[in-house]
C-alpha cells in the first residue's frame, strides 16, 4: 500500500478509452491528500450487458471510477441506474445472463502489482473474493443462513480459505465480533441470526467482510434495510474499520445525503453512465450535471424540497382529528402478557394541517394510522374524526360510511393495487362501492383525479404494472382523494421511492392539502421529510409518545433524548453543512449541536426552477 | 403490446383456440407483454421509469417464457385426445361395436391397433372412448373445482368457526384413500360413466378446497385488497372482484392437473367394473377386456394404456406450464 504508484499523477489514465461517455469529467475521483498515492482500484470505461429474451440490455456504459486505498468512493444513483452493476462486476457477482462487454477493471495489489479482473477465471474470483476484495450486502435479514450460528457464519470465509486451527478460527472470530461492537463476542457467537435485530446482523456481516482484512469493501447499500438511528452507527463502524485496517470502500448508496457525509469522492450515475464524479465536497459544493443538482434539490436532508404555505387554523375550532389515550395490546403468543404496541397516545389535528407521526419500525405508528382509519380498533382510548368516535363503530354499515371521510395510502404502491384491474377500474371501485353517480360520471371523476395527481390520460387503460413507482403512488393518492375525504392518513407513502419521485410526490401532496383543504396523518421514520411537510409532530419509541409539539418547537428545541438522537441521524450533516472534510464530523451523540446547526444549508430557493 | 402478443403466440401454431394450451401461451405473452411494458414505459413523468437495468439484473435468464417442445407436445395429444371425444367420426368411420373382421388379430394397416376377441377394431373403439372417458373426466373436474374452490373461499375469507368446521371435514376426506372413496360413491349412487365422474369429482374436492383456501388466505392479506375495504368495498363484492381473480391462477393449474387424473381414476373405475356397462368402449373397461389375452394378444392391454398415459402426462406438463406461468 505504500508503494508509489505514479500514474496517479495523471488524472485520467483512462482518457483514451474508446467507450468513455462524453459527459465523464476530467478528475476522476481524486484522492483527498495525505492517503497513498495509488488508486487502490481502478474502473475504466466499463460497459455490463444483460442478456434477455429481448436482447441485449445495456446497463452500465462507460463507468468510470477509483477507490484510493483508506478512502471512500460512493457510487449514487437511483433504482435501475446500473450502480449495483458495476459492484457486482468489481467482485465477479455479476447474474449469469450478465457480460463484461468491453472496459478494464483493476485491482493494486500491496506491492503495487496490478491486476485486470475482467475475464478472471472462477478459480482465481474465489481466491480474490474475501481476502482481497470483502462484501458487505444489502440486506441483513435474508443474507445470514438462519439454521448457523453467527459465528459458524463469520468462520465461513476462515475456513474457504485454508484455515484449519479450529481454536484460531474461534478466537479470530470472537476477535471480529469484538472489533465490530459485540458486548459479548462468546455468548453472540452462539447465537442464531432470528436473535439479533438488523443492525447486529448487518454488524456479523460486516465482520463476516473483514475476517481476512480484505483491500477494498464493497458496501451495497449496506444500510437501505435498517432504522436511521442504526443506520448512523453502523455507517460510522465502517468509517471506523476503514480508518482503521486502511481498507478501501466502495459504497454504493441512494442516499445522497449518506455519501456526502462519508465519502471522498462521489460518482453520480444514471441509466448505466457517469453523470458527474469528483471529490465530494467539489460535487456537493459545486455540482456540474443537471442530474446531480437535480438529486441534491431533492434530497429532504440536504434541502427544501416543498414550498408549503403554513396553514392557520382556527385556534377556536374543534379539532378535526382528536386521540386521547390510545393503548392496543396484542395477544403475543407463549405468553399471557400481552404486547403493548401502542400506549397512551394523545393529539390533536387541526383541519387543514399535517401531524406527523415519526419513529423507527417497531414504534407502533403504524398501527396508530390504522386504529384511526378504522381498519383496527384499539384496546382502549378514543379516536374522534369531525365528531365521529371511530371505536365505536360497529362493522358494516357505519363503519363504511365513515371511510368516506378518512382515506389510508400504503407504503408500498407495487401491493397497494390490485394487479388485475385497469388504472380506470381502481379509480372508480370506490365511488361503485358507494353507488356515486352513473358510470359516465364515475368517468369522469376518475380522469379529473388522473388530471389532479399530474398523470396523463392514457394512465387510465393501463395496468399498475405498466407504471413507475412514483407513478403507482399517485394513483393510491388519486384513489383515496376520490371520495373526498377530510383526512387522508399516509402511512409511509413516500418511503419506498426514488429520491426525485418522493420529492415530487411530497409537492403534489402539498399542493392538493392548499387546494382542497384536505387535512393530512403522516407517518414516517424519515424527520427530514416530516420537517418539511408537517406542521404538528408526535415522536414514537416502543409504543409511547415521548414527545408532541409544533414541528418547528419539536425540532429545532427536542426536549426528549431520542428525538435528539433521531436528529442526530439525519444523514447530510458532514461536509455540506459544516464545509469540513470527512472526520470533522461531530460524534453522534444525545445533544450534539449539529442537531440544531443543520437548519443552515437549507436554502428555501433551492436550486430547482 | 398486441405485437409483442402475437409473437410470442405464434411459435405454438396459431390454431390453438380452444385448448387449454392457448391458455397457456396467453399468459405468457401477457407475461412477457407486461415486462416489456414494465422496464419500457420509459415515458414516465416521475423519472423512475430507469427499472430496466435492475430488473434486467434481478431476472434470470428469459428461458422460462419459451414454449419448451415438451409443452407443444403435450398440447398437441390433448387436442388430438378433444378431437377424438368430440368428432370420432373423423378419426374411426367404423362403428365401435360392429365385428368388422377376425377375432384377435395383431396390429396391422388395416387395423391399427388390432382387433378384440370379438372382431371389433380397437382403434376404433380407443377413438370413440376417448368421449366417454375425457367427458367423464371433465364432469369429475368441475364437480371438485366448483365445489372445492366454493369450499375453500368460504372458509379462507370467513375464518373462525366456519372455516375450522370446514377444514377438518377436509381432513376426514383427505384421511380416506382416494379409490374407497370413490368406489363407496359409485356404490351409493349406482354404476354408470357419470355416475363413477361424480364419485372421482368427490375425492378432489378437499385438494381444491385446501388450495384455493391457502391461495385466499394470502391474497386476503394483500394491501389491495385491505386497500379495497378502505374504499367502501363489501365483503362479497371484494371477494367476487379481488380475491377471485387473483387466486384462479393455481387452481386453474390444479384443474389441469386433476382432468389428467380423474382420467385415471375413472378408467380405474371402469377396469374394475364400476364404471360405464361393457359394450361401451370406455377406456379402463378396453383395457379389463384386454386382460384376459395379455398373453396371446399384448395389444389388447398395451396400446389402449399407452393411450390413457399419453394422455394424463401430457395434461401433467401442461399444468405444470400453467404453475409456472403463473409464478412468474
Amino acid at each position: 500500500m505504500s508503494a508509489p504508484a505514479p500514474d496517479r499523477t495523471a488524472p485520467t489514465p483512462d482518457r483514451t478509452a474508446p467507450n468513455r461517455p462524453a459527459r465523464a469529467l476530467d478528475g476522476t475521483a481524486q484522492v483527498p491528500d495525505g492517503t497513498a498515492p495509488g488508486p487502490l482500484l481502478e474502473v475504466s470505461g466499463l460497459q455490463v450487458g444483460y442478456r434477455t429474451r429481448r436482447g441485449l440490455v445495456e446497463a452500465v456504459r462507460g463507468v468510470d471510477l477509483t477507490v484510493a486505498p483508506g478512502a471512500m468512493t460512493a457510487l449514487v444513483g437511483e433504482s435501475g441506474s446500473g450502480k449495483t452493476t458495476v459492484a457486482q462486476s468489481v467482485i465477479g457477482l455479476l447474474a449469469d445472463n450478465g457480460r463484461v462487454g468491453a472496459g478494464s477493471i483493476t485491482l493494486r495489489g500491496a506491492g503495487g502489482t496490478a491486476e485486470e479482473l475482467v475475464g478472471l477465471p472462477a478459480r482465481r474470483w474465489r481466491e480474490l473474493r474475501g481476502t482481497r476484495i470483502g462484501l458487505i450486502p444489502q440486506d441483513p435479514s435474508s443474507s445470514l443462513d438462519p439454521v448457523r450460528t453467527i459465528g459458524a457464519s463469520i468462520g465461513d470465509p476462515l475456513r474457504i480459505h485454508g484455515w484449519r486451527d479450529r481454536d484460531r478460527i474461534h478466537t479470530r472470530v470472537l476477535d471480529l465480533l469484538e472489533r465490530v461492537g459485540f458486548d459479548d463476542p462468546a455468548a453472540r457467537a452462539r447465537q442464531y441470526p432470528h436473535e439479533l435485530s438488523g443492525g447486529m446482523r448487518q454488524r456479523a456481516l460486516i465482520a463476516a467482510a473483514l475476517a481476512l482484512e480484505p483491500d477494498l469493501l464493497i458496501a451495497d447499500e449496506p444500510t437501505s434495510a435498517l432504522d436511521v438511528t442504526v443506520q448512523a452507527t453502523v455507517l460510522d463502524l465502517i468509517d471506523e474499520l476503514r480508518e482503521s485496517t486502511g481498507a478501501g470502500v466502495l459504497l454504493i448508496t441512494h442516499d445522497l445525503a449518506v455519501a456526502a457525509d462519508r465519502a471522498d469522492a462521489l460518482v453520480v450515475m444514471r441509466h448505466g453512465a457517469v453523470e458527474e464524479s469528483g471529490p465530494a465536497r467539489q460535487v456537493l459544493a459545486a455540482p456540474e450535471a443537471g442530474y446531480t443538482r437535480a438529486l441534491l434539490a431533492d434530497a429532504p436532508s440536504l434541502r427544501q424540497v416543498v414550498q408549503r404555505r403554513p396553514p392557520a387554523p382556527d385556534p377556536q375550532a374543534v379539532p378535526l382529528l382528536q386521540v386521547r389515550d390510545l393503548r392496543q395490546e396484542f395477544a403475543s403468543r407463549g405468553s399471557r402478557v400481552p404486547f403493548l404496541a401502542v400506549d397512551r397516545i394523545s393529539f390533536d389535528v387541526a383541519a387543514g394541517t399535517t401531524h406527523a407521526l415519526v419513529g423507527e419500525s417497531g414504534s407502533g405508528k403504524t398501527t396508530v394510522g390504522r386504529a384511526i382509519s378504522g381498519f383496527r380498533r384499539p384496546t382502549a382510548g378514543s379516536i374522534q374524526v369531525a365528531g365521529t368516535e371511530v371505536t365505536a363503530l360497529s362493522a358494516g354499515r357505519p363503519l363504511r360510511e365513515f371511510r368516506r371521510s378518512v382515506q389510508l395510502v400504503h407504503q408500498n404502491p407495487f401491493g397497494s393495487l390490485d394487479p388485475r384491474q385497469s388504472i380506470a377500474g381502481i379509480l372508480e371501485e370506490p365511488l361503485r362501492n358507494y353507488r356515486l353517480g352513473t358510470r359516465s360520471t364515475r368517468q369522469a371523476a376518475a380522469r379529473e383525479h388522473l388530471d389532479l395527481v399530474g398523470l396523463p390520460q392514457d394512465v387510465a387503460e393501463r395496468r399498475p404494472r405498466e407504471l413507475s413507482g412514483g407513478q403507482r403512488q399517485r394513483v393510491a393518492i388519486a384513489r383515496a382523494l376520490i371520495l373526498q375525504p377530510q383526512l387522508v392518513v399516509l402511512d409511509e407513502a413516500v418511503s419506498a421511492l426514488d429520491v426525485t419521485v418522493q420529492a415530487q410526490i411530497l409537492r403534489l401532496l402539498a399542493r392538493l392539502q392548499e387546494d382542497l383543504g384536505l387535512t393530512y396523518l403522516f407517518i414516517s421514520h424519515d424527520l427530514a421529510v416530516v420537517r418539511q411537510v408537517a406542521d404538528t409532530v408526535s415522536v414514537m419509541r416502543r409504543g409511547q409518545q415521548v414527545e408532541q409539539g409544533p414541528v418547528a418547537r419539536v425540532l429545532e428545541d427536542p426536549h426528549h433524548e431520542y428525538t435528539q438522537q433521531l436528529l442526530a441521524a439525519i444523514p447530510g450533516g458532514g461536509p455540506v453543512t459544516a464545509g469540513t472534510p470527512r472526520g470533522g464530523r461531530p460524534p453522534v451523540t444525545a445533544g450534539s449541536p449539529i442537531t440544531t446547526g443543520r437548519s443552515v444549508p437549507l436554502r428555501p430557493e433551492g436550486s430547482r426552477a | 403490446m398486441s405485437a409483442s402478443t402475437l409473437r410470442t403466440v405464434s411459435p405454438v401454431s396459431p390454431s390453438h383456440e380452444p385448448s387449454p394450451a392457448s391458455g397457456d401461451a396467453s399468459l405468457g405473452a401477457t407475461a412477457a407483454s407486461a415486462a416489456t411494458a414494465a422496464s419500457g414505459g420509459a415515458a414516465a413523468p416521475d423519472g423512475a421509469s430507469a427499472t430496466g437495468g435492475t430488473a434486467a439484473s434481478t431476472t434470470p435468464p428469459g428461458r422460462r417464457r419459451t414454449l419448451r417442445p415438451g409443452v407443444v407436445l403435450s398440447a398437441l395429444v390433448l387436442l388430438l385426445a378433444l378431437a377424438w371425444a368430440l368428432l370420432p367420426q373423423l378419426f374411426a368411420g367404423q362403428s365401435p361395436t360392429a365385428t368388422v373382421g377376425p377375432a384377435l388379430q395383431a396390429p396391422s394397416a388395416a387395423h391399427w391397433f388390432g382387433t378384440d376377441s370379438t372382431g371389433r377394431d380397437l382403434y376404433t373403439r380407443v377413438v370413440h372412448g376417448a368421449s366417454h372417458s375425457i367427458l367423464a373426466a371433465t364432469v369429475a373436474v368441475t364437480v371438485g373445482l366448483i365445489a372445492g374452490t366454493t369450499l375453500g373461499v368460504i372458509a379462507g375469507s370467513l375464518g373462525g368457526l366456519v372455516e375450522d368446521a370446514i377444514m377438518r371435514l377436509v381432513d376426514v376426506l383427505l384421511a380416506i384413500p382416494g379409490l374407497l372413496l370413490s368406489l363407496s360413491v359409485v356404490i351409493l349412487l349406482g354404476f354408470g360413466t357419470t355416475n363413477a365422474a361424480i364419485a372421482v369429482g368427490v375425492t378432489s374436492i378437499a385438494t381444491f378446497a385446501r388450495l384455493s383456501r391457502s391461495r385466499v388466505l394470502a391474497v386476503r392479506r394483500s394491501e389491495y385488497v385491505e386497500a379495497a375495504f378502505g374504499s367502501g368495498g363489501t365483503l362479497p363484492g371484494i371477494l367476487w372482484r379481488h380475491v377471485l381473480p387473483n387466486s384462479a391462477a393455481p387452481v386453474v393449474a390444479l384443474a389441469a392437473l386433476q382432468l389428467g387424473s380423474a382420467i385415471l381414476q375413472i378408467s380405474t373405475l371402469g377396469f374394475l367394473g364400476y364404471g360405464a356397462p361393457p359394450p361401451t368402449p370406455e377406456w379402463g373397461l378396453l383395457i379389463a377386456e384386454g386382460r384376459d389375452y395379455v398373453a396371446t394378444a399384448w395389444w389388447l392391454t398395451l396400446l389402449p394404456g399407452l393411450v390413457v398415459a399419453a394422455v394424463v402426462l401430457a395434461t401433467n406438463r401442461l399444468s405444470t406450464a400453467i404453475g409456472q406461468e403463473d409464478q412468474a
